[in-house]
């Protein structure tokens, strides 16, 4: 007799009726089977569950965790994750394409340009345009700018994780000269939009380029500054190597990309081995790890961040004049001043923003290398304005699944240090 | 050099799509090469042994992504699209099931690529498609006690309607909070 039902029988001096009794002993009945774990015997006493988040600082977002513990070690890890799930890929069969644009920052808020772009560039794919060379360039210059963002949040999140409180205030400094040129260029800091099928919103405006060249002036510099602060500091590394190793086999079988399966010695990088865009152009190389732990991760990144200013600036060098779009007007619009003086160019303006531009029936996977790994996006056309399917590949998303390869049998203390390594964005694994 | 990479027009021999062909004639169902992609349609009950000769004999060792689309009028009504990646030979390909009937159901491939656990429980969350033999299916991102799967196509978007004089004993008999 389950101790409710006691103080019910006390209370009205009689039992329960049947339907409420039969609803309590099945409410006992589940909160038993959910307690029936905690009581087994481990090697270091009672084993037992714990909760850790969906509100909880170090889970980067809404994540919740299962752990099984055995004293302090972590028997086993279930993530459980869907607090943020807002139904995107549904929302994006009821938008045209260029309202599915706005759509895509959302994902992963962190790297949103890489999500545009990726977007774009799978409805480019199955229209079967080229864009122009500025456009390509003004990609290449604004992602990596985002790579080097989403890696500052990652890199000052990771040591305030594990108590080095100063970093994160240096890597938000520098984040925020990021999102200043962001602004600039889209009059938004975190949600641009700024990429559109076809090209780019608008032109660049002027002054960026010299605002991108002081900040890649700048910043080698502070990079320095970061690894001063962690990369030979006997506590960072206490807590780093050796932490939440996993190896090439295992993270290729677990579909893992991006700097942790670089961390693990593979030198995949999809802008060098399946490359897209204009990366063939630029010279840069790829990092790579030789442990696959926390701390090989922590180097990865924080070499990406030196490439990508590399890439900025070989592209600020190289960047063309020209137009910013195609010049097909059935996918992107008709220069304002055209719209004045051309009859034509006001009913393709007209058309574009009442129906939509129509995508010919098909298929298409597009891919780019984001700061997680890689990001794609799978859009299915039935030949209408809309898309008749769009999935995300979200590279949290897979790598969230090797978690409980590589923090089982480890302390909970590490377990902080392997959520941070593998940098997920809750916006883009719940979708 | 396009932006897309070279337009395949026809099959090559040594493909993996043209391997595949071969080694399987009966499974494959179809091979489409467009937009520099190639698809491959396979049977479902084919799938495990399609799936593990690819990965062991191609080399692809990588499930990048599996989802599925649901073509609603049409019998088999879903199709289960994976995409695969090799890194040793630098290849995709994506693999196509169709599926349909009543309680729709496909072969996992978790025990060939154990990143294929979450996928697959993403896809019977969203489209209700099970995956028999997989270790763990339940719903992944929507809540336990959700009803129907959301991204199959005769799910309505959910929207709040808006309440007007006319209508608003109507949303509010609707409302859970309101019966009490």
């Amino acid at each position: 007799m389950g101790l409710v039902q006691n103080a019910i029988k006390w209370f009205l001096g009689r039992d329960m009726p049947a339907d409420v009794a039969e609803i309590e002993r099945e409410r006992e009945r589940r909160i038993e089977q959910m307690l029936i774990p905690t009581w087994e015997e481990g090697e270091k006493g009672p084993r037992f569950l714990l909760n850790m988040g969906p509100q909880h600082p170090s889970t980067h977002g809404v994540l919740r965790l299962f752990l099984e513990l055995d004293g302090e070690t972590v028997v086993r890890v279930e993530p459980d994750i869907g607090y943020l799930h807002t139904g995107i890929e549904k929302t994006f069969e009821h938008k045209k394409y260029e309202q599915g644009v706005t759509l895509t920052p959302r994902l992963d808020y962190l790297s949103n340009m890489f999500n545009t772009w990726c977007f774009c560039m799978a409805v480019e794919k199955l229209l079967e345009i080229e864009i122009p060379p500025r456009a390509e360039y003004a990609r290449v210059i604004l992602g990596e700018l985002q790579r080097i963002a989403s890696h500052l949040v990652w890199l000052g999140t990771h040591a305030l994780d594990i108590g080095a409180l100063s970093v994160f205030l240096y890597c938000f400094r520098e984040r925020e000269m990021i999102l200043d040129i962001f602004e600039m260029v889209s009059g938004a800091r975190m949600m641009a939009s700024y990429f559109r099928p076809g090209g780019l919103a608008w032109d660049l405006p002027d002054g960026f380029e010299e605002a991108v060249s002081n900040f890649i002036e700048l910043f080698p510099e502070r990079v320095d500054n970061y690894e001063q602060l962690l990369t030979d500091n006997l506590i960072w590394k206490d807590r780093t190597q050796g932490i939440g190793v996993i190896d090439t086999q295992t993270a290729l079988s677990l579909s893992v990309t991006g700097p942790i399966l670089r961390a693990t010695g593979l030198a995949w990088d999809l802008r060098k081995t399946m490359p897209y865009s204009v990366y063939p152009e630029f010279d840069f190389d790829v990092p790579v790890g030789t442990h696959g732990d926390v701390y090989d991760r922590y180097r990865v990144r924080v070499q990406e961040m030196r490439e990508s200013v590399k890439i900025i600036r070989q592209a600020l060098e190289k960047l063309p004049g020209g137009p910013f779009r195609v010049d097909n007007h059935k996918v992107a619009p008709p220069p304002k001043e055209e719209i004045y003086l051309s009859m034509e160019a006001l009913i393709h303006h007209f058309k574009l923003w009442t129906e939509g531009m129509r995508v010919p029936p098909g298929e298409a996977y597009a891919w780019v290398e984001s700061p997680r790994g890689e990001m794609g996006f799978y859009v299915v056309s039935d030949g209408s304005a809309r898309p008749y399917r769009v999935h995300v590949r979200a590279p949290s998303f897979a790598n969230l699944q090797a978690m409980p390869h590589m923090a089982e049998g480890g302390l909970v203390a590490d377990l902080i240090a392997i959520i941070a390594s593998l940098d997920p964005v809750l916006g883009e694994i719940d979708r | 050099m396009t932006a897309h990479g070279t337009r395949q027009a026809q099959i090559q021999p040594n493909s993996p799509a043209a391997q595949l062909q071969e080694r399987f004639p009966e499974a494959v169902q179809e091979v489409v090469h467009r937009l520099g992609e190639t698809t491959v349609v396979v049977e479902a009950k084919a799938l495990p042994e399609v799936a593990r000769w690819l990965r062991d004999e191609l080399g692809f060792e990588v499930c990048v992504d599996i989802t599925a689309v649901d073509y609603l009028p049409n019998e088999p009504r879903f199709q289960v699209v994976y995409h695969l990646l090799s890194v040793s030979r630098r290849q995709r390909l994506r693999l196509k099931v169709p599926v349909g009937g009543k309680k729709p159901k496909v072969p996992t491939v978790t025990d060939v690529w154990p990143g294929a656990n979450f996928y697959e429980r993403e896809v019977y969350d969203m489209f209700g498609i099970e995956f028999e033999g997989h270790p763990n299916l339940k719903r992944i991102l929507m809540p336990e006690d959700w009803d129907g799967h959301p991204l199959r196509k005769d799910f309505p978007l959910g929207y709040e309607p808006v309440q007007f004089t006319h209508n608003v004993e109507e949303i509010q008999r609707k409302k859970p909070y309101a019966k009490q």
